[in-house]
């Protein structure tokens, strides 16, 4: 296994223990707006697949690529403007401080 | 060059853990969805100056069409079908993953230089992770949305099936990575991957379709994070790992709420197991009848009590009745009723789901309360409204050791004052299981649909 790889290893696993302290922490009235505004993180594939859509490796690479471009591009934009639909319903109470 | 990339993929990482932890109360929340947003942007502004970019008319492309489509998705959605909606995002994401593999690979062959061991494997993860979320999203969407049945499909050797087909993706593996030029063996493995994906699900039940979705968006996240190690993208990496433990995490509290082990949900067919056990207790209590109330009176009880607390389930969300709770609840506080709302956490069809529905027919957070914030005080509330729930109410759940729900913990309603309950029927819930609250002496019965009930509840109430 290269050192590479190593590297790559520990950031993933330390990113999920950041995760689980940030998300334990979220109250449960906001479980929803939770999962989709993480949702809308995974997204980030966005990032991968730019890079195979422009690089005109392959015509083939390249149909993948703006698929995925697409794809990834619903999800990120689907997922953070649902979130702040029903965010902003939450947040429009006169009452806003408990 | 690209240490800046790598410098704002940071930046971006930064921005989701910031944004996450902003979404912690709803009072921050909108702000942190910004930030997370913010990042997001950041990110896809980075890459564009990544160097092995030689075009971006076919990225604008991309995403041009995915940006329109997503609005108008996220436009369109009503809030009921919002988990129907995080399963298709979830699906999206795990399709694209499984699509850049597929190019990463297609590029790789083409040009004939050398797969790294390192490389091939994370390409052949991405593409089992990527299409499985992608195929078993759109399954789990579909059994919510019911396009699909929601009977969980069962037959012989399915596990054994979903085994050998989880192990030929891994015999594939192993040869590609001996001769990665064999495109026929690619493929099926590419289909193998999203035949699985439907395989896992359709044994799921679609009451345990939220679990599922928990569990397909912590695979989204982890299908962008082996992505990462297909293009050695750290930003990726953080990012994915993020997502897959909000989406693990949110499993758990799933699983927790409703008393079943994780391994129970993936392979029970839930359903199927319980219509064997409603046995003779559901048929002795049938035989004590109920007690059925009028609008009238109900609304005498709820307008003359100090303390009403309001118990929602997910046949309130059918019946859209959201707005007129709203409006009963408002005219029973000006009367000097304290209203509050008891949220079961599987309340509705996803964890919290039912908390957005009340947002949105502006029911004011601060009178949401958690399950273990409203259970000591129902013994002090003098009625419970119960709407549309049936298994979270069902006191079978702490009594009696043979029910299929014993140990799930729920709101215990039966120890108020009087519980008022609204249902269409004396029909079982979806669990199938008799609930003893319905033949309690304190209880009522207001049968019809719920948002007719209420509408005739609200009458009442003003004519008091």
């Amino acid at each position: 296994m290269s050192e590479g790889l190593v590297i790559l290893l520990v950031i993933f696993v330390l990113a999920m223990f950041v995760g689980f302290e940030v998300i334990t922490k979220v109250s449960p009235t906001l479980h929803t707006p939770l999962m989709s505004g993480s949702n809308a993180i995974s997204g980030i594939t966005i990032i991968g697949s730019m890079v195979v859509a422009g690089m005109g490796a392959t015509t083939l690479a390249t149909i993948f690529g703006v698929i995925a471009v697409a794809f990834a591009m619903i999800n990120v934009v689907g997922g953070y403007v649902v979130t702040d639909r029903m965010l902003q319903m939450f947040k429009r109470k006169p009452e806003a401080e408990r | 060059m690209a240490g800046f990339i790598e410098l704002a993929y940071l930046v971006a990482a930064s921005l989701f853990i910031v944004g996450l932890k902003r979404l912690a109360t709803p009072a921050t929340a909108r702000g942190g969805n910004f930030l997370s947003a913010l990042g997001m942007l950041v990110a896809i502004v980075a890459t564009l100056f990544d160097r092995q970019i030689l075009g971006f008319q076919w990225i604008v492309v991309g995403v041009v069409i995915g940006s329109a489509l997503g609005l108008w998705m996220a436009r369109a959605v009503k809030m009921t079908a919002m988990p129907q909606m995080v399963g298709i995002l979830n699906g999206f994401g795990g399709g694209a993953s499984q699509l850049v593999a597929a190019a990463v690979w297609h590029q790789f062959v083409q040009s004939g230089s050398l797969l790294t061991l390192e490389t091939a494997v994370s390409i052949y993860a991405a593409t089992l992770i990527g299409g499985v979320t992608f195929s078993g999203s759109i399954v789990a969407a579909g059994k919510l949305q019911e396009i699909i049945s929601g009977r969980p499909v069962l037959f012989r050797f399915q596990h054994l099936l979903n085994l050998i087909l989880f192990l030929s993706i891994g015999g594939m593996g192993m040869y590609l990575v001996i001769s990665p030029g064999h495109s026929g063996v690619f493929i099926a493995m590419n289909v193998i991957a999203l035949i699985l994906g439907v395989l896992v699900v359709i044994p799921i039940g679609g009451a345990d379709m939220p679990v599922v979705i928990c569990l397909l968006n912590s695979y989204s996240g982890l299908a962008a994070a082996t992505t990462g190690f297909v293009i050695s993208n750290h930003g990726l990496i953080i990012s994915g790992a993020l997502v897959g433990a909000s989406g693990i995490i949110l499993t758990q509290t799933m699983c927790l709420a409703m008393n079943r082990s994780f391994a129970n949900v993936l392979f029970g067919g839930f359903g199927a197991q319980v219509a064997a056990t409603v046995g003779d207790d559901g048929r002795g209590l049938a035989a004590r009848g109920v007690r059925e109330t009028s609008a009238e009176d109900a609304a005498v009880m709820l307008g003359y009590a100090r303390s009403v607390v309001v118990a929602p389930g997910y046949g309130l969300a059918v019946a859209q009745a959201q707005h007129q709770v709203r409006d009963l609840a408002d005219l029973l506080e000006k009367r000097g009723v304290t209203v509050k709302y008891a949220i079961h956490p599987v309340a509705g069809r996803m964890p919290g789901h039912m908390n957005v529905l009340l947002a949105e027919a502006n029911v004011p957070y601060p009178q949401l309360f958690d399950m273990e914030q409203i259970n000591p005080e129902f013994e002090r509330t003098d009625v419970v409204l119960v709407v549309g729930a049936n298994d979270v109410v069902n006191p079978a759940a702490r009594n009696s050791p043979s029910s299929p729900i014993y140990g799930m913990p729920i709101l215990d309603v039966d120890k108020a004052g009087h519980v008022i309950v609204l249902k269409r029927s004396m029909n079982p819930g979806f669990a199938g299981i008799e609930n003893e609250l319905f033949y309690n002496e304190k209880t009522f019965m207001l049968f019809g649909d719920a948002r007719e009930s209420l509408v005739k509840l609200v009458d009442e109430v003003k004519n008091l």
